[in-house]
């Protein structure tokens, strides 16, 4: 088994090395392939670590070598494959061998395609070691490496200019990536700040043993911890208010947007409270918890609101996500914590697939996103239209897709907490879903032809991609059909993530399923009504709408970027203009300055001594000499 | 009665002639000599020291100098000959070429 974990972990680590060798030289598809069939076989690894856990319940625990001995503190790498850490290992290794494949296709053309892969297979180890450290320091180095791999794709086409908002809301590749590490940065703060706290007053960082502390802690201490954690984990989860660098991370190539934007990586900050579970179900800590479940329902709400308007394409999907992770968030918050992974899970499948689909419509239209200029692509790109509308349907959430399963799971958890309110802005939140998911589909792949005028000839994906995405999709279909094996086997770590509904909403829970099909069936509706039909004036945008300050705030994200730029970015930059100016310029680089002009004039003055006659020579000698008598008898004189 | 301060405050104003003439004198030869006198001057000084402390590592110290003064001015005196056989000249004013 041991063996097995180490091949889980590290065939990715390799695969990453092996294509860095060939980083600089130009494209080789073996470098893909080995990359991807190295990502397979780390699949393979967890799902029989998976089949093991699940057959005889044995938590894999190993330690393979002591990192930090100094003096009382001790940490080792170590790994834990449990449960909880097993289902994200084969959520990342499944999506990222998949998006491997894909990206084979999809970065064809690139000229960096070796680099690529070296950065995406990184990305994939660093995310194992996240979840399956057994430790925060582990956990917050993996955290670190996903944050750099995340920095390296998402700015991976770095000499794309910048352009104005206007144009272009997210600026640049460079000025997104800039903008997702920043924005990380600043919640990392807090995660080390709430690890720095479970260390100073448990001694440990292992999760067994500060999970043991935890009924031994003041309250203070729960909740400085709880509220740190959860900051670090909003910052990679991209929760309000620091989610604006997920949308803008679209810059990004999409098979980086599919793994890292919307199956992993972001999904880290929901594993980071699953994991710290124990902590977060705490009585001390209930406050904080509803906080969580408030904030991600919130986003869930917030994130689809900004979706119903926008225009291109993946940034319609990231909204998605964003909005999909507040409903996780929502479940953790509320303290059914399998559901929440489940969802991750589930969400990780159809999400991964919705963007891929994406990728094959924008490689197809050359990069165009902007969904009024595509439409009818259906007759042409017959696979990535099914993909995509089986993913649509999966977050939309109707059955039998894996969608429904997992977010009914979520709202029947708000009803069953008798938070109503969240109850219903979920449930709102799931027809705008519906809606925003099928608009994208209905104006991309129904109604009229809109690209031919424009120009656009697409044509179909590779079918090596498409064969390579159908394990998605399969999965997009049958994973909420597990729900009730998945959950036994979440079960056996024990009470922590046990959570049952109540008689009364078990009574009602057909009941309350239909209402949120209701509202979901009648957003499809009301987007093919809106946008599927053809004909002269269907899909024609209104004026009157695209003026009205409703539309205006969602198109411009609540204006919430352009807060921060007035806010922080431009003063920041304000202040660092002056600090340069006044401060660095006239204090310490002066400093320096004159410490060198010191000695440049000194030794110009004193050049004249240097007359090349020996008589004066003499004399300076005797001058010393006569100091030197001087000071000696000074200091014999006072010391 | 003549004691070891006599013989100090002799070697000191020996001392001093001797660097006077290293300071004020231009003519490299009367360096020399001026360097010889201030030697000797120590000797003095070390002769008067080591017979005031009865130990004769002092005197053992100026008959080095002695020798070494000796061989100094054996060597001196050739390069002095050279100079001024390239020169015409044994003037310090008249030698100044590494002017810094």
């Amino acid at each position: 088994m041991e063996t097995l974990v180490y091949i889980a972990l590290f065939a990715p680590f390799v695969g990453s090395l092996f294509a860095a060798l060939f980083g600089m030289s130009p494209r080789a598809i073996f470098v893909g392939v080995v990359a991807s069939l190295l990502l397979a076989t780390s699949f393979i690894a967890s799902l029989l670590l998976a089949i093991n856990l699940y057959v005889t319940g044995e938590v894999v625990h190993v330690t393979m070598m002591d990192w930090i001995n100094a003096g009382d503190f001790n940490v080792a790498f170590g790994f834990v494959v449990d449960q909880i850490s097993v289902s994200m290992m084969l959520v990342v290794t499944l999506v990222s061998t998949i998006v491997h494949i894909y990206a084979i296709g999809y970065m064809d053309h690139d000229k960096s395609f070796n680099r690529f892969f070296s950065y995406l297979s990184a990305f994939v180890f660093s995310m194992l070691v996240l979840v399956m450290s057994d430790n925060f320091l582990g956990l917050f180095i993996g955290w670190e490496g996903v944050g750099v791999c995340s920095w390296l794709l998402v700015g991976f086409w770095y000499h794309k200019p910048d352009q104005a908002r206007e144009d272009n809301p997210s600026i640049s590749p460079s000025w997104a990536a800039n903008e997702a590490f920043i924005m990380n940065r600043i919640a990392d703060l807090g995660m080390l700040v709430g690890i720095f706290i479970l260390y100073w007053n448990t001694g440990s960082l292992q999760y067994d043993e500060v999970f043991a502390q935890l009924p031994y802690l003041g309250e203070g201490v729960l909740i400085g911890a709880a509220i740190a954690l959860f900051i670090g984990a909003m910052g990679k989860s991209a929760q309000f208010p620091l989610h604006t660098w997920l949308t803008d991370a679209m810059e990004g190539p999409t098979p980086v947007s599919a793994l890292i934007h919307a199956a992993t990586m972001v999904t880290a900050g929901v594993f980071l409270v699953i994991r710290a579970n124990p902590l977060y179900s705490m009585e001390e800590v209930a406050g904080v918890s509803f906080f969580i479940a408030s904030l991600g329902t919130f986003v869930a709400f917030y994130a689809a609101s900004m979706a119903l308007v926008e225009r291109d394409l993946k940034r319609i999907i990231a909204y998605s996500t964003l909005s999909q992770l507040g409903y996780m968030f929502a479940a953790a918050g509320l303290g059914a914590y399998w559901i929440a992974l489940f969802h991750l899970a589930a969400h990780a499948f159809f999400k991964a697939l919705l963007f891929l689909g994406g990728g094959n419509v924008m490689h197809a239209m050359h990069d165009e996103l902007d969904l009024f200029k595509m439409g009818a692509l259906r007759k042409k790109m017959r696979g990535t239209w099914i993909y995509m509308t089986v993913a649509s349907i999966a977050l939309a959430g109707l059955p039998p897709l894996a969608g429904f399963w997992s977010k009914d799971a979520i709202i029947e958890t708000a009803f069953n907490e008798h938070t109503y309110i969240l109850w219903i802005m979920l449930v709102i939140t799931a027809g705008m879903t519906a809606f925003y998911s099928f608009r994208q589909v209905f104006l991309s792949f129904h109604g009229e032809d809109r690209h031919t005028a424009l120009g656009f000839h697409p044509h179909e994906m590779y079918k090596f991609v498409l064969v390579a995405m159908s394990p998605l999709a399969v999965l997009a279909v049958i994973t909420g059909w597990f729900m009730g094996t998945y959950k036994a086997f979440i079960y056996q770590i024990g009470e922590s993530v046990q959570y049952e509904m109540s008689d009364h909403t078990h009574h009602l829970a057909t009941y309350l399923g239909l209402i949120v099909i209701f509202f979901a069936v009648s957003g499809i509706a009301y987007a093919y009504y809106k946008y599927a039909r053809t004909g002269e004036n269907a899909w024609k945008r209104s004026e009157k709408v695209e003026n009205g300050v409703l539309y205006k705030l969602l198109i411009n994200q609540y204006y919430v970027p352009k807060i921060y730029e007035e806010v922080i970015t431009k003063p920041y930059a304000m202040l660092s203009e002056k600090f340069w100016t006044h401060v660095d310029l006239k204090i310490v680089d002066a400093t320096v300055d004159n410490i060198a002009k010191f000695f440049y004039a000194s030794g110009d003055n004193v050049r004249g001594m240097q007359t090349g006659n020996l008589s004066n020579y003499l004399n300076w000698m005797a001058v010393g000499g006569v100091i030197l008598l001087i000071v000696a008898a000074l200091s014999a004189a006072f010391v | 009665m003549i004691g070891l301060s006599h013989y100090l405050i002799v070697s000191a104003i020996i001392f001093s002639i001797g660097l006077v003439g290293v300071l004020r004198r231009r003519n490299l030869l009367m360096l020399f000599f001026a360097t010889e006198v201030m030697l000797n001057a120590v000797n003095i000084a070390f002769a008067a020291i080591s017979h005031y402390y009865n130990d004769l590592t002092g005197q053992m110290f100026a008959f080095f100098i002695i020798a070494i003064a000796a061989s100094e001015v054996a060597v001196g005196l050739g390069i002095l000959i050279v100079l001024y056989k390239k020169y015409g000249s044994l003037d310090l004013d008249d030698l100044a070429s590494m002017r810094g």
